[in-house]
């Protein structure tokens, strides 16, 4: 009786703690919604989270607490070592590494419990197999991801009847799930070790052919996977933590997803199962006008006697590591009395908002910084656009050009411009591979040279004025 | 044990809660709160220490030790890279104040 009695208060307290945790969660994603209470917000998530794990230790009946030791500090070290050195340039595979180790987490779960066979009921047996089989991809599908942004994995596999093949692995995989629901949780390893290897398999072939620059989207899905996943393992165990927990991430990854998508104007299943640079042939050898060089004095005067300059950062810019450059030039600026704002295309970077960590990096405060529909506008009245790897997102064809494989996503105005500043390391062409109309028009002038050295030569014509 | 329906309904309005609390984010913190969505799902480990912890033959243990390997790589992952990531994010009266300091 008295064991009994003790059981029970145990178990109040540790929900209360899980309800604690979530709440902290909750008010921490919510003060990451604005940059001045971001800092905060993932302290809380944290204390929220130390609160969780720790009371978990004192769940009733529990043993292998050595085990459990030894991973968490085998794992955390080893996190807490990569998390620390990696180059902020290389932050969204890690982000991609990370969320694959929790989807393979929630995987794990699941298989124990289908192994054990004592999850009963209907509805939990179901989402012990969905959530597996999301996990699981989740888990497999990061680590492509992940190695194809660490330049590991270079090609994008593609073969015919690929679709085909993906979809055949899929419906095997989900016959299994099926049987393994069938059988009420008492299915036979034979089903259950095949079913996690399919699904784990699928993750891998429904990544491979997806190129680098649609892994925002892609990194992002999988974030709102892993959360489902562990909401649904949630459920199974009985974890109104893990439910809330999962549930708000999965609904949250979601909605990024979807921006991210838009921000491309394509869908979620155009980006996972059509082959971009296949589509990206026609629309082009029909611009007219030439490519007008221009020197770094020149462009040094065109923007130290402006009023207002809009920097156009892309990808190409944190490739050559030089954002410091930029931001020594945005400051020269400045002290000149020019106005300087940065423009942020949604899809610039790895991942979305990774151009602006990288300028918060380099040290350019967050209110010189503006998106699409913020800037946009302000174009026209600027004196200078200056573009620093970035092609595509200020495509004008993508506007007016109805041929054009980018018609219809939104770019940033750069054209509107009085003058537009392109640097560019050769005359290539995008990563689309499409022609830029903005490089032939009138008001542009083509600034050649490797960023970061291009940005010093620019940095030292401003200088030579004074 | 929590009852089917009780988790519908937690289900839903966690769903909306992370809907709303998300849509309102300038783009300029997608990527620390994708990061930051990334940890909180690390909750995940608190349910591999249970499995592992009930985990009673050399196979459920791997699977379990696996387990909780993965989610605290999630969790301390998670928090580091957030961390760190927010931390470079100034206003310009940030940075004046960081100057004169």
């Amino acid at each position: 009786m008295n064991t009994l009695l003790s059981l029970s208060v145990m178990d109040d307290l540790i929900q209360a703690a899980y309800f604690i945790a979530a709440l902290l969660f909750i008010i921490g994603l919510k003060r990451m919604s604005s940059p001045k209470g971001a800092r905060g917000g993932i302290v809380w998530a944290g204390i929220g989270m130390l609160i969780a794990g720790l009371i978990t230790f004192l769940w009733p009946g529990m043993h292998n607490y050595i085990l459990i030791l030894v991973a968490i500090f085998v794992g955390g070290v080893l996190a807490w070592w990569s998390g620390r050195r990696v180059p902020m340039t290389a932050m969204p595979q890690m982000v991609a590494l990370y969320n694959g180790m929790g989807g393979g987490a929630a995987a794990a779960i699941a298989a124990q419990e289908l192994i054990r066979g004592r999850t009963f009921g209907m509805a939990p047996v179901i989402l012990a197999v969905i959530g597996a089989i999301i996990g699981a991809v989740s888990f497999s599908g990061s680590l492509i991801a992940f190695a194809k942004l660490q330049g590991l994995i270079k090609k994008s596999l593609r073969y015919r009847g690929q679709q085909i093949v993906n979809a055949l692995v899929l419906c095997i995989t989900l016959a299994l799930g099926i049987c393994i629901i069938v059988l009420q949780g008492a299915a036979p390893m034979y089903v259950v070790i095949p079913f996690f290897a399919l699904a784990l398999l699928f993750g891998i072939l429904v990544t491979l052919p997806i190129g680098g620059a649609d892994m925002p989207v892609v990194i992002s899905l999988y974030n709102a996977c892993t959360g489902l996943a562990v909401a649904f393992e949630g459920f199974v165990l009985g974890n109104a933590a893990m439910i809330i927990a999962g549930m708000v991430v999965g609904a949250a990854g979601t909605l990024l997803t979807q921006l991210m998508a838009k921000a491309m104007n394509r869908s979620i299943t155009n980006v996972l199962f059509s082959n971009f640079g296949e589509t990206a042939s026609g629309g082009d050898g029909n611009v007219s006008g030439s490519l007008k060089p221009i020197e770094a004095a020149d462009a040094g005067v065109m923007m130290a006697y402006a009023n207002k300059v809009i920097i156009v950062p892309g990808y190409g810019m944190a490739v050559a590591q030089a954002q410091h450059k930029v931001w020594e030039l945005t400051q020269l600026l400045q002290n000149r009395g020019v106005t300087v704002k940065f423009a942020i295309h949604p899809v610039a970077g790895r991942m979305p908002g990774h151009m602006n960590v990288l300028l918060a990096e380099a040290g350019v405060p967050y209110d010189l910084i503006s998106d699409l529909d913020e800037i946009n506008p302000e174009f026209p009245t600027a004196d200078v656009t200056l573009i620093i790897g970035a092609n595509d997102v200020v495509n004008p064809d993508a506007r007016n050009k109805k041929d054009s494989p980018i018609y219809g996503m939104p770019i940033l105005n750069a054209d509107k411009a009085k003058n537009v500043i392109v640097i560019k390391r050769g005359q290539g062409r995008g990563f689309s591979g499409i022609e830029n109309a903005l490089f032939y028009m009138d008001n542009t002038r083509m600034f050649y040279g490797d960023g970061q050295e291009a940005v010093t030569r620019l940095i030292q014509g401003i200088k030579s004025l004074e | 044990m929590i009852n089917g329906f009780i988790a519908l309904y937690i289900f839903m309005l966690a769903a909306f809660t992370g809907y709303e609390v998300i849509s309102r984010v300038p783009v300029i913190l997608h990527t620390p709160l994708m990061s930051g969505s990334n940890f909180v799902h690390g909750i995940v480990l608190v349910g591999a220490m249970v499995a592992l912890g009930n985990a009673d033959n050399p196979a459920e243990q791997i699977i379990g030790f696996i387990g909780v390997l993965l989610a605290t790589g999630n969790v301390v992952g998670g928090y580091v890279s957030t961390e760190r990531m927010l931390e470079m994010f100034k206003s310009s009266q940030d940075r004046k104040k960081g100057a004169r300091a």
